[in-house]
């Protein structure tokens, strides 16, 4: 092909990392809950939709999209706490495939109860209108919005990884990751880091649904169908990595992006195959180490 | 009263199952949710195999069930088959191919890995049959699968009578069970357990530990596979939904509702799932929340399940009760997660 457009590559790349951001955001969260818990949490899905929904009704209230976006992922922190004490606690100890089915029900009921609450039919979130212009980035024209989000991401990101490096909580969370029963040993609280960790997660997927909301529209099932890729993302930047779950999902965002380009039929499949030849060559994913959880 | 049951059903699994199923269309409200029980009870008997007899939970069984229907339902509808038998068998040979496949693959990893790998393998073959709409209708499914007569070697039976269908579906799935119990009172299902309690010791014995395993996934793929195939039969038609990642979920819920690694916990399950789905459908809208609800609190409070929980109290109960069972003994008392059992042991 005669100049393969260099700038609608370079436009769909930049689709590409909008679209990646959200399953970092979904996928670090899942690893830092599965990397301290082994909890495999499938109502990330519910979780982020909760907060797609949460943002919508506190812009509809308040007239404020950033207490919509800061007050939809907050809401969801909160309900992520309260999981993680009423139901998850008590499954300490158990296999490991109890909390998954545990949180697999939990996401038949969030699903269902936002149903009732507010509806089958799918709800509009507009962009706010101080971000709904498009910017000039030489090569081409770019949402606004879109770089929103991933500055947002960028610096929710910063922050979490300030927060476990340079804070003592972060470190007893970073030793509870490598030796659970070690950090327990030494007196530490191990039940509130537990906490801590799911809320944070919990979190950072209603955040993550609140900044979708107006790209692509707020409905019950839109967690459904983005939970198997951000485990997909997971399990190819190695589970429990938060590097991984990075490099993972800015990857995966590029491979959904290109395919949808050149050969939309396999967008839905390119991130399974991605997935099954990385296993092939390096099973415990990218950045994974092996043995953990098994 | 339920003690006597339980005792009684446990002793004599096969035949309990066929007096039990014999009479069963006529004490439930119509004989389709009636075949619909043995079609799902013979799905989440497969799923049985490889979750609760071999301890590895998967979450792509769909792909299993879906081949087989679709596997019988493009070779009578689309190819022109004029016998049932070759429909059933392409059905069944399809998910039999996929189960090695995908067993292969998944099995390289363990643990939370293996349920990941084996959802994402579930939802490439759902992505593809989505795609392949010429041959499976795509969104719409595959409709206008007749519904042929069983040709034995001097009789034709015609299953055009919901009844005549639903004792068609009885014998295979009769037929299904007593296999299964052959194969979980042989050597190869007591390594199965040995698996499930301990791997490494398993493997320790001698075991070659990948291959059972991956045997292990075959039987339940097929087991899977002939359920989807009936069901393609019953309903003359496969929803683009067989092959989509909630019907996994589905056996796995109904599984557990009934009591994973028990022998007929998988039937208990999958007639409590569908009774409540018709009963509460009626009622409510909503009625998933509801499942969901229960489905939590058997996670929480009873994860033996229903018939997992009769079995132990009859257990803990008598002493004599205790002699009879031969399936169900031995694997009752373990269907719970290896690590608890482990520290029991």
């Amino acid at each position: 092909m005669a100049g393969l457009d260099l700038s609608l590559i370079a436009s769909q790349a930049f689709t590409g990392l909008g679209l990646g951001v959200i399953f970092v955001l979904l996928a670090v969260g899942l690893s830092l809950i599965f990397g301290l818990m082994g909890v495999t949490n499938f109502a990330h899905g519910s979780l982020y939709m909760l907060g797609a929904y949460f943002s919508f009704s506190l812009l509809a209230f308040t007239g404020n999209f950033w207490v919509g976006l800061v007050g939809g992922a907050l809401l969801v922190a909160v309900l992520g706490i309260v999981t993680e004490v009423v139901l998850l606690r008590p499954l300490v100890g158990r296999s490991s495939d109890h909390p998954l089915l545990l949180t697999f029900g939990l996401s038949l009921v969030l699903v269902e109860a936002v149903r009732l609450v507010w509806g089958k039919a799918g709800l509009e979130l507009n962009t706010p209108t101080s971000l709904s212009g498009a910017v000039n980035l030489g090569f081409m024209f770019f949402p606004q919005y879109r770089l929103f989000v991933i500055a947002v991401t960028a610096l929710s990101l910063l922050a979490l990884w300030l927060f476990l490096t340079r804070t003592n909580v972060g470190l007893i969370i970073r030793a509870g990751t490598r030796d659970p029963l070690m950090v327990r040993a030494l007196g530490f609280n191990f039940n509130a880091i537990r906490t801590i960790v799911f809320g944070i997660g919990a979190g950072l997927a209603g955040l993550a649904g609140a900044l979708v909301g107006p790209l692509g529209g707020v409905y019950a099932e839109m967690g459904i169908n983005i939970i198997i890729e951000s485990f997909v993302v997971v399990v190819v930047g190695g589970m429990g990595s938060l590097l991984g779950a990075v490099v993972a999902g800015l990857l995966i965002g590029e491979v959904v992006s290109f395919t949808t380009l050149f050969a939309p039929k396999f967008s839905h499949l390119s991130v399974f195959i991605v997935m099954a030849v990385v296993l092939i060559l390096r099973p415990s994913g990218l950045f994974g180490e092996s043995g953990l959880m098994e | 009263m339920i003690r006597w049951l339980t005792k009684h059903i446990a002793a004599h699994p096969i035949a309990a199952f066929v007096v039990v199923f014999t009479i069963f269309p006529f004490v439930i409200p119509y004989e389709a949710l009636a075949a619909q029980v043995l079609t799902y009870g013979l799905f989440a008997l497969g799923f049985n195999i490889i979750y609760g007899y071999t301890g590895l939970l998967s979450f792509g069984h769909a792909a299993f069930w879906g081949l087989g229907a679709y596997g019988t339902g493009i070779t009578l509808a689309k190819l022109g088959m004029t016998s049932l038998w070759i429909g059933l068998a392409a059905g069944v040979l399809a998910a039999l191919v996929a189960g090695v496949v995908v067993g292969y693959l998944c099995l390289r990893r363990r643990g939370i890995y293996f349920a990941m790998l084996t959802l994402a393998f579930g939802q490439m073959i759902f992505f593809t049959g989505f795609h392949l709409s010429e041959w499976t209708g795509g969104d719409d499914g595959l409709r206008g699968i007749p519904r042929l007569p069983a040709e034995l070697p001097g009789i034709t039976i015609p299953l055009d009578t919901p009844l005549s269908l639903y004792y068609f579906t009885m014998v295979i799935v009769t037929l299904m069970l007593a296999g299964l119990k052959r194969i979980l009172e042989s050597p190869f299902g007591t390594v199965l357990q040995a698996i499930r309690e301990n791997e490494s010791r398993a493997e320790a014995c001698g075991y070659d530990v990948r291959r059972v395993k991956l045997l292990s996934f075959t039987f339940s793929a097929l087991f899977a596979g002939v359920a989807g195939a009936l069901e393609a039969v019953r309903l003359n038609f496969v929803p683009i939904d067989a092959l989509y990642w909630t019907t996994s979920a589905q056996v796995v819920i109904m599984t557990l509702l009934g009591g994973a690694g028990t022998f007929f916990g998988p039937f208990v399950g999958a007639a409590t799932f569908l009774l409540l789905e018709d009963r509460l459908s009626q009622l409510m809208e909503s009625w998933s929340l509801v499942i969901g609800i229960i489905f939590i609190a058997f996670v929480l409070f009873l994860p033996k399940g229903i018939w997992g929980t009769l079995l132990e109290r009859l257990q803990r109960g008598g002493g004599r009760a205790a002699v009879a069972e031969p399936v169900e003994m031995r694997t009752s008392a373990t269907a719970d997660s290896p690590k608890e059992e482990n520290g029991r042991a």
